[in-house]
């Protein structure tokens, strides 16, 4: 089979397979890269088509040369993960460009199982799963159509028998994904543009950074509440906290996180486990406040919980958090003086403004209320689309545009209280979620992004005042969709207006959520847990490997059973079946046949034994005779021999 | 070094392999017989299984150990279709022509499918020769060719030959022996130093080059002017075909003795053998009757393909033990 040429169907079947996997990269490869390797494609086919000589050596080298030099231009380096892909896509569809033999093609095909694996790199969701398991069967009905030498493999038979093996594969590779020890990644460096492109809260925030998040329908973290759940309306999933003003962006601190600090619980904890989905950061969201933080993490002076590794696969983690509290009472000077901080020369008319209040109002939290009765009453708009701001953002958003999101509520509030002497921060996170009834689990999304305040007054400690729900109450009851104008741009699968889609929406994400939970959070740690449940009294790798080769021995034999036993099924020919019935029943009258006795002899035989019968056994003989041994072939003569045997009684 | 092969190979084939010369009958490939092995692509495929765990493990890519195991099962089960594709067949030798010694004898080898099984790209070779694949559907019979060279007279046996299949996947190669009860005649090389043949005894003196008659029309060939204007196809010529001459042969009543004494006794065996051979090939093409006589045998004259093959064997056979070939 090496030396026979592969044949046009061959190629078809290839080039498409490796088109399939390739398909999904499309949107992410530089346009160029796309579109030199489909043109590559299409034309293997039609030199295929036309059997023209495939291409020489020398010019596909030159090829390579300048794919890479593109590459290199496209990224600014050649390896690393975008670009390693993409040139994978590139080195695929040259090799296929010199692919002749079955020997080629099955290099090639293999470099399309490793395409495929690369696609993981971006979407691991059931539906790519599900495209990708459907590429792979393309790929390997090719790769059995090499293997069979005869030009006519119909399609049909060939995609069978690729669904049958990769069907037969299932129990086994269950198995080996649950026993098989997990070793927690990565074993070496990965490329700088391992984990980019994904959606979540930065460090800092100015104005249009959280609407932006709002555009985006993407899941942030799952939370399944332990006991019933509390409303939407107290749930603000604390996340970084930002204390340096430069007059438009916050920033956060860096910390060294040492003891956890003091917290005073006025409430019974509440407890539940957040699956989150990874953003590439430490933080680690709980709601406002948490009282414990999970192991591998730590929490800071200002109640942020820090994983000690960037969040890059999902985690699993479990919270209690207290909704009433009192903390920083006893709050150290310097910090309280980091929380007053912000620079003299930005936003006059806002300073001005707060420190007029400062010495007209007796008290911080007449301060306050002053502030909030400002975005109450003086025609602040909550939109999703606001006016860009110049070069005093709080001052053109409280008297100029008085249209914003969340965080230019946030900030302006923020360095209202600053500028009139009350110690002030901002801190970012979500708030509220979708209740999904189908699994009891509330969805975050990054577009419940939320910014709000913490002032810090000397009778309470730090208390929360968020300045949004002063202009738009429903944005903390109801979420953020019954908030923004019907108008403005929200993901479709946020908005209210058509329930069942959400209905929908909510039963796939219970899908997608056990997806995540079973098939991608997989851990090292997940493994553990399970095997335990299951029963393994010490869940070491040593015992998982025994438990795999036991388990997976088990499961070949039976498939050998399975497959080898059709080795035993011989094909019962109708004729002889048939014959076979008209011999027993004369065996039962003593007129069985002898062994060396041919059919014919026999009937003569029987003739002359029962003449009353002569007649139809000489029909039943001459049939079976010319039927086994003649060259009569037909159905209908079958269907009368054995109406005639079944008839026959001697 | 060499014994050391020899010797293992010698004890593979007997203890692992259980070759026993030549088995009569229909060989059935039943498990006992059918081996297996991962082909260089089934390490290649290892290899790509491990740089996809590699590659899972390091990116945490949970599709990706799904991907792999999903591969790995696959071409572990890819061995029992492998195995399955070629177990249970029955080999059996087809009809094999005679050949001549220098030439090449192709021996038919029936592969029968008695199972409801179709079988897929069995390959059936000789010793390393480009193999011939063929499918077997269920309970149907394919024929598949091996050649072997001929070089002496005789009896010639095709040894040991190989079924192996690798179907679904490549990635095993399943294969059985069988030495098959067949064998191939070799007559000896016809002579191609044209020693003049001897004369007929004709009655009408008509000799291996003027066996051209009037009676039976057996062809056309080119014109020559020499040719009567009575034997020009003057049809084909009206057709624009040229001109053609019409050739007849007449069943010339001459007889021939090739006797195998008449030739010089300087000449060693062989040589008289194929200079037999030769004489007989062209008395036939001549169409006269003739005889063979060889020390301790006499073929009486006669013409015909049944006569031909009867004197050729003879000269095949001469002087051999029954089954041997001639040194």
């Amino acid at each position: 089979m090496e030396n026979k040429p592969l044949n046009f169907r061959n190629i078809v079947w290839i080039s498409f397979a490796l088109a399939m996997v390739a398909a999904p990269h499309a949107e992410r490869l530089p346009p160029w890269v796309s579109i030199f390797a489909g043109v590559l494609g299409l034309w293997r086919l039609y030199i295929a088509q036309r059997r023209l000589p495939l291409l020489s050596r020398w010019l596909l080298f030159s090829m390579l040369g300048a794919a890479t030099a593109g590459i290199y231009l496209s990224y600014g380096v050649i390896f690393g993960r975008d670009a390693g892909v993409a040139l994978l896509v590139l080195l695929i569809s040259l090799k296929l460009m010199e692919t002749s033999s079955p020997r080629d093609a099955v290099l090639v095909l293999f470099l399309g199982y490793f395409l495929v694996i690369t696609n993981f790199f971006y979407s691991q969701t059931i539906l790519a799963g599900l495209y990708m398991l459907l590429a792979v069967l393309v790929l390997t009905a090719a790769w059995i159509g090499c293997n069979r030498p005869s030009d006519d493999y119909p399609a049909k038979e060939k995609l069978h028998f690729a669904s049958m093996l990769l069907m037969q594969a299932v129990p086994l590779m269950v198995v080996v994904f649950l026993l098989f020890p997990r070793v927690q990644g990565p074993l070496w460096g990965l490329p700088q543009d391992a984990y980019s492109g994904v959606t979540g809260l930065s460090d800092t925030m100015s104005p249009g950074s959280l609407s932006e998040l709002s555009l985006s329908d993407a899941v942030a973290f799952r939370v399944k509440f332990d006991a019933p759940a509390p409303k939407a309306s107290t749930l603000y999933w604390r996340g970084p906290v930002l204390w340096r003003f430069n007059g438009r962006t916050w920033y956060a601190r860096t910390y060294t996180v040492s003891e956890p600090p003091r917290l005073q619980a006025l409430d019974q904890p509440l407890r539940y486990t957040v699956t989150l989905e990874p953003h590439n950061r430490n933080w680690l969201f709980a709601l406002d406040i948490p009282g414990t933080f999970p192991p591998q993490a730590g929490i800071t002076p200002d109640f942020q919980i820090l994983s000690n590794a960037p969040v890059r696969i999902r985690m699993r983690y479990e919270v209690a958090s207290y909704l009433k509290y009192q903390t920083g009472m006893d709050e150290d000077p310097t910090e309280l003086r980091r929380a007053l901080q912000y620079p003299r020369n930005s936003n006059p008319r806002a300073r001005e403004l707060a420190q007029s209040w400062r010495r007209s109002l007796s008290g911080d939290e007449a301060i306050i209320n002053q502030a909030l009765n400002l975005f109450r009453n003086d025609n602040f708009y909550y939109t999703l689309l606001p006016p860009l701001l110049g070069e005093h953002p709080v001052d053109e958003f409280l008297f100029d545009s008085k249209r914003g999101f969340c965080e230019h509520y946030a900030s302006s509030f923020a360095f209202l209280m600053r500028a009139a002497g009350i110690p002030a921060r901002i801190v970012t996170g979500y708030q509220g979620g979708d209740f999904n009834a189908i699994d009891n689990y509330f969805i975050v999304r990054q577009a419940d992004a939320h910014a709000w305040v913490e002032v810090w007054l000397k009778q309470r400690g730090w208390v929360r005042i968020d300045p949004t729900a002063a202009v738009s109450p429903l944005r903390v009851e109801a979420g953020i969709a019954a908030a923004v104008p019907a108008t403005d741009p929200l993901p479709l699968l946020v908005r209210q207006d058509y329930p069942w889609l959400r209905q929908a929406r909510f039963m796939w994400d219970a899908m997608s959520n056990n997806w995540n939970q079973w098939v991608l959070g997989y851990t090292q740690q997940r493994q553990m847990q399970f095997m335990t449940q299951l029963g393994m009294s010490e869940a070491t790798w040593q015992n998982m490997a025994i438990a795999l080769l036991v388990a997976s021995g088990f499961i070949m034999l039976g498939l050998a059973g399975m497959i080898l036993w059709r080795l035993r099924t011989a094909p019962r020919d109708p004729v002889q079946k048939a014959y076979h019935k008209f011999c027993g029943k004369l065996a039962k009258n003593g007129l069985a046949r002898r062994p060396a006795e041919g059919p014919l002899d026999y009937a003569l035989r029987l003739a002359q034994a029962i003449p009353q019968k002569a007649e139809p056994i000489r029909s039943i003989s001459e049939l079976y005779i010319s039927l086994r041994y003649g060259t009569l072939v037909d159905k209908p003569a079958v269907n009368r021999l054995r109406q005639l045997v079944s008839e026959f009684e001697p | 070094m060499n014994a050391i092969r020899l010797a293992v190979e010698n004890y593979l084939n007997k203890w692992l392999f259980r070759l026993k010369g030549p088995e009569a009958g229909p060989v059935v490939l039943t498990q006992r017989r059918v081996f297996i092995l991962p082909t260089r692509q089934g390490l290649l495929f290892g290899a790509l299984l491990l740089l996809l765990l590699i590659g899972s493990i390091n990116y945490n890519l949970s599709l990706g150990y799904v991907l792999t195991f999903l591969l790995a099962a696959m071409g572990i089960i890819s061995m029992l279709h492998a195995f399955r594709n070629l177990a249970g067949l029955h080999v059996r030798p087809g009809k094999t022509d005679p050949v001549f010694a220098g030439e090449h004898a192709s021996f038919a080898v029936c592969v029968d499918n008695h199972r409801t099984l179709p079988r897929y790209a069995i390959a059936v070779t000789r010793k390393k020769q480009t193999p011939v694949f063929c499918d077997v559907a269920q309970s149907a019979t394919a024929t598949a060719e091996v050649s072997m060279a001929a070089p002496r007279r005789g009896w010639l046996r095709p040894g040991r030959i190989t079924l192996f299949t690798r179907f679904p996947l490549g990635l095993f190669h399943a294969w059985s022996y069988v030495e098959l009860d067949s064998r191939c005649l070799v007559y000896p090389r016809p002579d191609s130093s044209k020693l003049p043949p001897p004369k007929p005894h004709s009655q009408t003196g008509a000799g291996f080059e003027s066996g051209q008659g009037y009676d039976d029309f057996i062809g056309l060939r080119p014109h020559q002017p020499s040719d009567s204007p009575r034997q020009i196809a003057w049809k084909a010529a009206a057709r624009d075909y040229g001109l053609l001459t019409k050739q007849f042969i007449g069943r010339a009543d001459a007889e021939l003795w090739l006797d195998w004494n008449d030739l010089p006794a300087s000449l060693d065996d062989e040589t008289k053998l194929s200079c037999l051979c030769r004489w007989v090939l062209d008395a036939e093409a001549a169409c006269i009757s003739y005889g063979l006589r060889l020390p301790g045998k006499e073929l009486f004259l006669a013409y015909g393909k049944q006569h031909r093959h009867n004197c050729l064997e003879a000269l095949a056979l001469f002087g051999l033990e029954d089954g041997k070939q001639a040194a």
